[in-house]
């Protein structure tokens, strides 16, 4: 199999609204950033695919115009994904493993102050027998909340300090929207808090892949993508056990998390990583994706703080793959997992394991 | 945490709404009839596992299944939420919980919403039963929430034929999204120029082009455009086309012009309606000038300047 890195990473200040930017003057300073990381340009660039969904601001056909911002002329190879850009880039990904591509442009944007986050989420629902309920996207997380208090896997108490190791663990990314003591707060939907629920947040994100030799000359220490898989589960929500994420770890056996990598010794069971960005929105899903991905106390998790920090959505899975591949970058991993989620209560998950060389 | 908006932009309520119209299949189309005939319907899988709501294909197998049962309007919270401040289109006006409910009989978990006085009534495993809609119309709605009961498991499904006087085919639901737009920071200079009735563009520091209207960008360097350019008011017509018809809420008689104009020192067209000359006349060329209205935020239409037309070398990369 083809090698591919991500050798590039940049994300806005995550802000809760940027009224005076239209979304390609929020998005083009990451793009601009990425390129002058590599020193690449536009018409370097082998392919190109971005993630957003037009209903966050309302603005149809928003994504013709973000590309504005990358300079799409003379006419550049390019694709969009009504989905966070971690799918995206996994479109990107699979491009360069043809061999038809050898850099790739990902990028992602959510300006999700325009409108009400939680009723636009309810329109991707079951258009027969749920949306027209419109149970938001807190009220859902929450059903899935009570679940997991039911089974024992978790508490309140235990939610807060999801919360709060996230937020501290954000005080160290100057991107993050919210760090710091922040108050559990009254309940939004019992028994979610205001503290167990991300911020509204507009932000963009993006990274470039690379293949080979060519991720060699552009980065330091690429972030190797030694595998990535995407797996979705039933749509209703009735059919589900939302107390696990069969799909998440399907989508983590496959890719390779689980596998001991190359001149390491040790026991299987537990996936071998240092680190693991997880895209849980809600605290609850955090205890859902650690015990889904049997992850130990060992693993350093969010250490950027997660989307508990800064939810721009469409574009906070990708952040996840971002974060864990700039923590290789600088050497701060070695070997990390990075999550994306898409739909109600983790109804869809991508995972991907990066590894830097010593 | 900045949540009050910057008060040199631009904003205004955008309103999006459309009525989706869906049709039905075959199994879908029983469930909601049954619930406008106060009957809940399931679909039996191959395995035997009565899932509530029904489904056209098993989503663990995707084989096609169409065993109908009727299962009961009692059963039991399998996990709850309390929602303490209902939002607009949500079923109920007062607090309430969301539910998951096992309705007796099923297998799986119908999502709605419970009518309780308040978050202690409610508990895993309680015992509901549907409180059904005054006016049922085939939708799940019928279902107007659940309410608290004390009856007892009342067991098993029974088959059903899922055959109904007059069926539902069709479901329409309306939705609606409420926004509060703001256009960026060139839109707005470029509509906040319109109103004091001048034409501004943003002139690309690379590709010196001059965009108008200005997104911000220029969408071939894919770089910031920031140095404000002045063009028009006068330009040329590049191409055009006549409309034949007529659009709702529109009070525009037909057949009228609308064309591509550049604007003097434009390098964009942009597009606007042709006035104040019959329609079989407009040609490329043409040399047009914007006619505003009393209090009109942009041109209302262009009309002939009465200069000579423009050489079309003049115009014919602005095509
Ligand atoms: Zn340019």
């Amino acid at each position: 199999m083809r090698e591919i890195a991500i050798v590039a990473f940049a994300q806005t200040g995550h802000r809760r609204r940027t009224d005076e930017l239209s979304e390609v003057e929020m998005l083009m300073p990451v793009l601009h950033d990425v390129l002058g990381q590599t020193g690449l340009k536009t018409s370097d660039i082998g392919f190109t695919c971005s993630g957003s969904s037009d209903y966050l601001a309302g603005r149809a056909f928003s994504f013709t115009m973000a590309l504005d911002g990358v300079g799409a002329w003379p006419p550049i190879s390019e694709s969009h994904v009504e989905m966070d850009g971690a799918w995206a880039l996994y479109e990107a990904w699979v491009k360069l493993l043809t061999g038809e591509a050898d850099t790739a442009l990902v990028y992602a944007y959510g300006k999700t102050s325009p409108g009400e986050i939680r009723d636009v989420l309810t329109r991707q629902l079951d258009p027969y027998y749920v949306a027209p309920l419109w149970p938001d996207s807190v009220s859902l997380a929450a059903l899935q909340a009570q679940a997991l208090i039911d089974a024992g896997d978790t508490d309140e108490p235990a939610l807060a300090a999801v919360a709060a190791r996230s937020r501290t663990a954000a005080a160290a990314n100057p991107h993050a929207q919210l760090s710091g003591p922040v108050p559990a707060g009254d309940y939004l939907v019992q028994p979610l808090r205001t503290g167990d629920c991300p911020p509204v947040t507009d932000g963009a994100a993006a990274v470039i892949l690379a293949a080979g030799d060519t991720a060699r000359g552009l980065c330091a220490r690429p972030a190797w993508i030694r595998g990535m898989d995407h797996r979705i589960e039933a749509h209703s929500l009735g059919v589900r056990d939302l107390t696990d994420s069969p799909s998440a770890r399907q989508a983590a056996e496959r890719a390779g998390a689980f596998e001991i990598p190359h001149g390491l010794k040790g026991m299987g069971g537990a996936p071998f990583v240092d680190t693991a960005e997880l895209h849980a929105p809600f605290t609850s899903q955090e205890v859902v994706l650690r015990k889904a991905l049997r992850l130990g106390d060992d693993v350093n998790v969010n250490p950027s703080g997660g989307a508990l920090a800064a939810n721009p959505v469409m574009a906070a899975g990708l952040i996840r793959i971002g974060e864990a591949a700039a923590r290789i970058h600088r050497g701060a991993s070695d070997r990390a997992l990075a999550h994306a989620t898409s739909g109600p209560c983790l109804q869809q998950n991508l995972v991907a394991v990066l590894e830097g060389e010593s | 945490m900045t949540a009050a908006p910057s008060p040199d932009v631009l904003r205004a309520p955008l309103v999006v709404e459309f009525p989706f119209t869906r049709s039905l299949g075959p199994v879908q189309s029983a469930f909601l009839t049954g619930l406008r005939e106060r009957t809940v319907l399931g679909v039996k899988t191959a395995g035997g596992g009565v899932l509530v709501p029904p489904v056209e294909y098993d989503p663990v197998t995707a084989e096609e299944i169409r065993d109908l049962v009727e299962v009961a309007p009692t059963g039991t919270v399998t996990t709850w939420a309390w929602n303490p401040a209902p939002r607009r289109d949500q079923p109920l006006r007062t607090p309430f919980a969301w539910v998951l409910v096992k309705l007796d009989g099923a297998a799986t978990a119908l999502l709605h919403v419970l009518d309780a006085p308040g978050p202690d009534a409610v508990r895993t495993g309680m015992r509901v039963r549907i409180r059904w809609a005054a006016e049922p119309t085939g939708a799940i709605t019928d279902i107007a929430c659940f309410e608290p009961c004390e009856r007892e498991d009342s067991g098993a499904a029974a088959p059903h034929d899922g055959r109904f006087a007059d069926p539902v085919t069709g479901i329409t639901t309306p939705a609606r999204l409420d926004y509060t737009y703001s256009p960026g920071r060139a839109p707005t200079d470029y509509i906040n120029a319109l109103a004091e009735r001048r034409t501004v563009g943003e002139r690309c520091p690379s590709c010196r082009k001059v965009y108008v209207p200005p997104r911000g960008a220029c969408p071939t360097c894919g770089i910031a455009t920031a140095e404000r350019v002045e063009v028009g008011p006068r330009g040329t017509v590049t191409t055009f086309c006549i409309v034949n018809l007529k659009a709702r809420n529109l009070d525009i008689e037909v057949p009228y012009v609308y064309a591509h104009i550049a604007l003097d020192g434009a390098d964009l067209a942009l597009h606007g309606r042709i006035g104040g000359i019959p329609y079989d006349q407009v040609r490329m060329g043409l040399r047009v000038e914007p006619v505003w209205t009393e209090g009109g935020r942009y041109p209302d239409h262009y009309r002939p300047t009465g200069e000579p037309d423009a050489d079309y070398d003049a115009y014919k990369e602005l095509i």
